[in-house]
């Protein structure tokens, strides 16, 4: 039987597909070694030649070549074009009626923090305590987590993985350090194989203005809520209590670049001063205005290199983002609008304003069992008023561009590394297969739990009737 | 055992999209200021044209390019190739041109418009119902609406092994609790398997008491236990029942038993079980603890192995309602596949997919769809689990859930093809009344904005040194006084 989403198209069998995961297995198992050596290299392993020939190619950076060849050698393309020279050796795809994307990219997830929602012991997203700059995602993602084959059959090829916040899972759990983010490809038999930036950014959960309303009374609680001017001195209190935590990372900062020996190790503050003076990425989590407005302020005394997630509030201060250049990695576009009187297409609208105001988006499913479904929170803007285009780079290029590795990933050009989709048609429509996905040059097996247990149980033979029930 | 749904239009409300703004309403509310009921009932004034559409019927007739439907006085009068359905005179013609036409989808799993959805309190809630609680203020009525939902299964939740009864609404935003109401859909109750109704069994927090059941030997034993209750208290009323026919004027009617009576018309057939469940092994033990007891297993709700058990279902002739492409949020979602509507479809079991959200609600057409990626199924299979096959799972497939001359009016009118991630809305009737239409929602805004400066004024600014601003009296809550 030919699975729909299968890998058996164009002129490579199944059998080759198996010599090749098969030689990947040995290249990888050779180059964990060279990698180590050369981290440098590391995301641009060998892996042998492949052609994608006759295609529609859509390379976002430069438009789209129609009847169009792409080359990937050891790793990287090496040709994009409608006239290429496709080298004898290469293992050649026919690409006709077929469309070569970016693999997408997931800006912000749970892959490989998180296995089953319900089920604590399975979820490593979120730590006790408010304040944890030294933690990383890194240490805790599981490479064969069943989430990683499921988004990536469905074309997305890296995401950057988000440690949550409280202790209380990746919901937020209020305000606080949160940890380290890390960029990964979605394939790789180890973290570090997977990795492409160990420490792509801080995540920091910004404090949120709020009256606390309840509605009825429970949990020791009773109903009502703090008054605005409360709620107001709460918010101050946390930003400050954040600030203090800044200034704590500044001193120490300038205690160990006097040199003395006398200064105790404090690793929270270590990881915490690496943000000072744009030194890494700072993604806060915040989404009313008055909250971004917030975080904008303070990321300007500290001279930090801002970026917002979530962002629900983002279009009253859309002109303050794209001016000060910050970008937005938008939360879930399939989400209730926020508040009762807000407008039923509210989600929808948001990401159109955000662009067509210049600020640079991202989408993102804060997810992961629903990673793949990322193509869709960036198609549910296109009829909103967002350009499919656009749509398509902030899956792609703009989130290699906002987390600072368009020099590798997010558009098909000469030199970047070789992660591509080859499709039926258009990624973002929910229809589309997804027929092939290379990710560092080489490709990915599409298996995954769900196609396998589809295949079986598909598979049952019919049950034959042998009594009658009442 | 289906029964006749056809009623009369009883509902009485305002009309939406003419005079007091719908979410005007909503936004009155969330202040707690009561606007007073929205205006008398009004029935679709004139009729309505559609035309040059491709038409999606989801009935035989399939999909019609260039087709045109004509529906008048809240009922659909015609549908078929534009040249063939005539025009009267009087009648709105809407150009369809590169548009299209579907049914309002139907959803077979819902929670929105209800004030309280859980009777947690005791394993078997079947006392109980949604139709005491249905709240006609809820926003989710209209933002579902304008995702093309027309008609929902309001449930009642999965805390326990049996459930409460249902209601079955259609989105009439504007009109009061028993206008909402879909008068004559046949009566439902919600049962609940798996880790749900287990949790009582195992609190979490400190003090709290345990509950029967802990395990799904426990949920099976007390939906036995239920039954062997509501048998014997069945044979009391036969007996007596016989006794009067009988003449015997001595005979005491049996006390009245509001637990057992909805689980005697499980009993009878004319209320029919919709079962929350993940596991296989569970699905299959329920529908052999109802086969004990004679009765029907009439939906699995949810079902997410139900791809492991589908040729047992269709034998049982269980029905599945499930979702698109959810998994792994609990234990027994973990080993949910999005090919379980496909396999179940390919199987003989009727299908459908629900929200059980007020936000996926809103783009059930695009759910639908999934099941075109996953599994294969044909467009009109795909559109169809969100449409006549949960009309069919509901029994109210005479009234709703496709485009044929006689039945309800309840038609959405789409910007673009409707089984995509692209889909828009552009307008959504039901009876015949516009409940959402794009330039009416863009009208209503600057209506808002109106209604807010003017709230603002109103509350003034000699509120703005008010300390207890955000201090409601307990109990209340936007959108209180309901």
């Amino acid at each position: 039987m030919m699975p729909r989403s299968g890998n058996a198209l164009g002129n490579i069998t199944y059998d080759r597909i198996d010599t090749m995961v098969k030689s990947v297995v040995a290249t990888a198992a050779v180059l964990g070694t060279i990698g180590f050596a050369l981290p440098a290299e590391a995301d641009a392993q060998e892996g042998g030649t492949f052609a994608v020939q006759g295609a529609t190619i859509h390379t976002v950076a430069d438009g789209v070549i129609e009847g169009g060849t792409i080359v990937i050698r050891d790793g990287r393309i090496i040709a994009v074009g409608a006239e290429v020279d496709i080298p004898a050796d290469a293992e050649i795809i026919d690409g006709e009626g077929k469309h070569v994307f970016p693999g997408m990219i997931d800006s912000f997830s749970s892959l490989g923090l998180t296995e089953i929602g319900a089920v604590a012991v399975t979820n490593d997203a979120g730590e006790l305590g408010r304040w944890n700059p030294h933690l990383n995602a890194h240490t805790a993602i599981h490479p064969a987590s069943e989430h990683i084959p499921v988004a990536r059959a469905n074309g997305i090829t890296h995401s950057m993985v988000a440690p949550g916040g409280g202790g209380r899972g990746f919901g937020g759990g209020g305000s606080g350090i949160q940890g380290q983010a890390t960029l990964v490809h979605l394939d790789g038999w180890t973290v570090e194989e997977m990795e492409i930036e160990k420490t792509a950014a801080m995540i920091i959960g910004w404090p949120t203005l709020s009256t606390g309303f309840r509605a009825f009374a429970g949990f020791g609680r009773p109903a009502g809520g703090r008054s605005f001017r409360r709620a107001q001195e709460r918010f101050d209190e946390e930003v400050a209590e954040m600030d203090s935590w800044f200034v704590a990372a500044e001193h120490y900062r300038q205690a160990v670049a006097s040199g003395s020996s006398r200064v105790p190790r404090n690793i929270q503050l270590e990881h915490l001063s690496r943000v000072l003076d744009r030194g890494m990425k700072v993604i806060v989590r915040a989404n009313g205005w008055r909250e971004i407005e917030s975080a904008i302020e303070f990321a300007e005394k500290w001279n930090l290199d801002l970026v917002i997630a979530g962002g629900t509030g983002a279009r009253e201060i859309a002109g303050t983002l794209a001016e000060k250049n910050i970008p937005v990695i938008l939360g879930p576009v399939q989400r209730l609008p926020q508040g009762e009187d807000t407008a039923y297409d509210d989600p929808n609208t948001l990401p159109g304003a955000l662009h067509e105001a210049g600020v640079e988006i991202a989408f993102a499913t804060f997810n992961s069992s629903d990673s793949r479904t990322l193509p869709y929170e960036a198609a549910n803007s296109v009829s909103w008023g967002l350009s499919k285009e656009a749509a398509l780079e902030a899956v792609t290029l703009g989130p290699a561009r906002l987390l600072g590795v368009d020099d590798r990933l997010g558009s098909l050009e000469v030199g970047k590394v070789g992660n591509l989709i080859v499709t039926d048609g258009d990624p973002l429509e929910i229809t589309t297969e997804i027929e092939w996905v290379f990710i560092k040059g080489v490709p990915s097996d599409l298996d995954n739990k769900h196609r396998s247990l589809w295949e079986k149980y598909n598979g049952r033979p019919a049950r034959r009737v042998t009594t009658t029930t009442t | 055992m289906r029964q006749p749904t056809r009623c009369p239009m009883t509902w009485a409300a305002g009309r939406v999209g003419a005079g007091r703004p719908a979410l005007g309403l909503g936004f009155a509310l969330a202040l707690g200021l009561a606007f007073g009921v929205p205006g008398a009932a009004a029935a679709q004034e004139q009729p309505i044209l559609i035309t040059g559409a491709t038409i999606l019927t989801a009935a035989e007739a399939g999909r019609i390019e260039d087709g045109a439907i004509l529906f008048e006085n809240g009922r659909i009068v015609a549908v078929g190739p534009a040249s063939e359905v005539e025009s009267p005179s009087g009648a709105t013609v809407i150009d369809g041109t590169g548009k299209f036409v579907t049914p309002g989808i139907v959803d077979a799993h819902s929670h929105i418009a209800a004030d309280a959805i859980n009777e947690g309190a005791v394993s078997v809630s079947s006392m109980v119902s949604i139709h005491d609680v249905i709240d006609p203020t809820d926003i989710a009525i209209y933002r579902e609406a304008a995702g093309g939902t027309t008609t929902s299964h309001v449930m009642h939740g999965s805390a326990n092994p049996i459930g409460g009864n249902n209601a079955v609404i259609k989105h009439r935003w504007g009109a009061d609790a028993q206008g909402l109401l879909l008068q004559g859909a046949p009566p439902t109750i919600k049962f609940a398997l798996g880790e749900n109704p287990k949790r009582a069994g195992s609190p979490s927090l400190p003090g709290q008491e345990a509950r029967y059941p802990a395990s799904r030997m426990g949920v099976m034993d007390v939906v036995r236990q239920a039954f062997i209750e509501a048998s014997e208290y069945k044979a009391e009323w036969d007996t007596y029942r016989a006794r009067v026919a009988d003449g015997d004027r001595d005979a005491i009617p049996p006390r009245r038993n509001l637990t057992m009576d909805p689980l005697v018309e499980v009993l009878e057939g004319t209320r029919y079980v919709h079962a929350h469940s993940y596991r296989a092994d569970e699905i299959l033990q329920l529908m052999r603890v109802a086969e004990e007891f004679g009765f029907r297993i009439h939906v699995f709700q949810h079902v997410l192995e139900g791809y492991r058990v589908a040729d047992e279902m269709a034998e049982h002739g269980a029905h599945a309602s499930t979702f698109s492409d959810w998994w792994a949020y609990k234990m027994e979602a973990y080993e949910a596949i999005p090919h379980n509507a496909a396999i179940m479809t390919q199987r003989g079991v009727n299908v459908s997919i629900n929200s059980d959200s007020g936000e996926e609600g809103r783009h059930l057409n695009q759910e639908a769809a999934k099941t075109m990626k996953w599994g294969g199924l044909s467009e009109a299979e795909a559109l169809a689990t969100v449409t006549i096959n949960p009309a069919f799972q509901l029994m109210i497939d005479d009234r709703v859930g496709s485009l044929e001359a006689g039945k309800d009016a309840d038609i959405v009118l789409w910007e673009n093809y409707p089984l995509s991630s692209y889909a828009r809305v552009r307008t959504t009737y039901i009876d015949g009344e516009v409940v959402f239409d794009v330039d009416a929602d863009m009208a209503m805004r600057a209506d808002i904005e109106a209604e807010k400066a003017e709230l603002r004024e109103v509350l003034g600014e000699a509120d703005e040194d008010d300390d207890t601003r955000g201090e409601r009296e307990p109990g209340r809550r936007p959108g209180g006084g309901r």
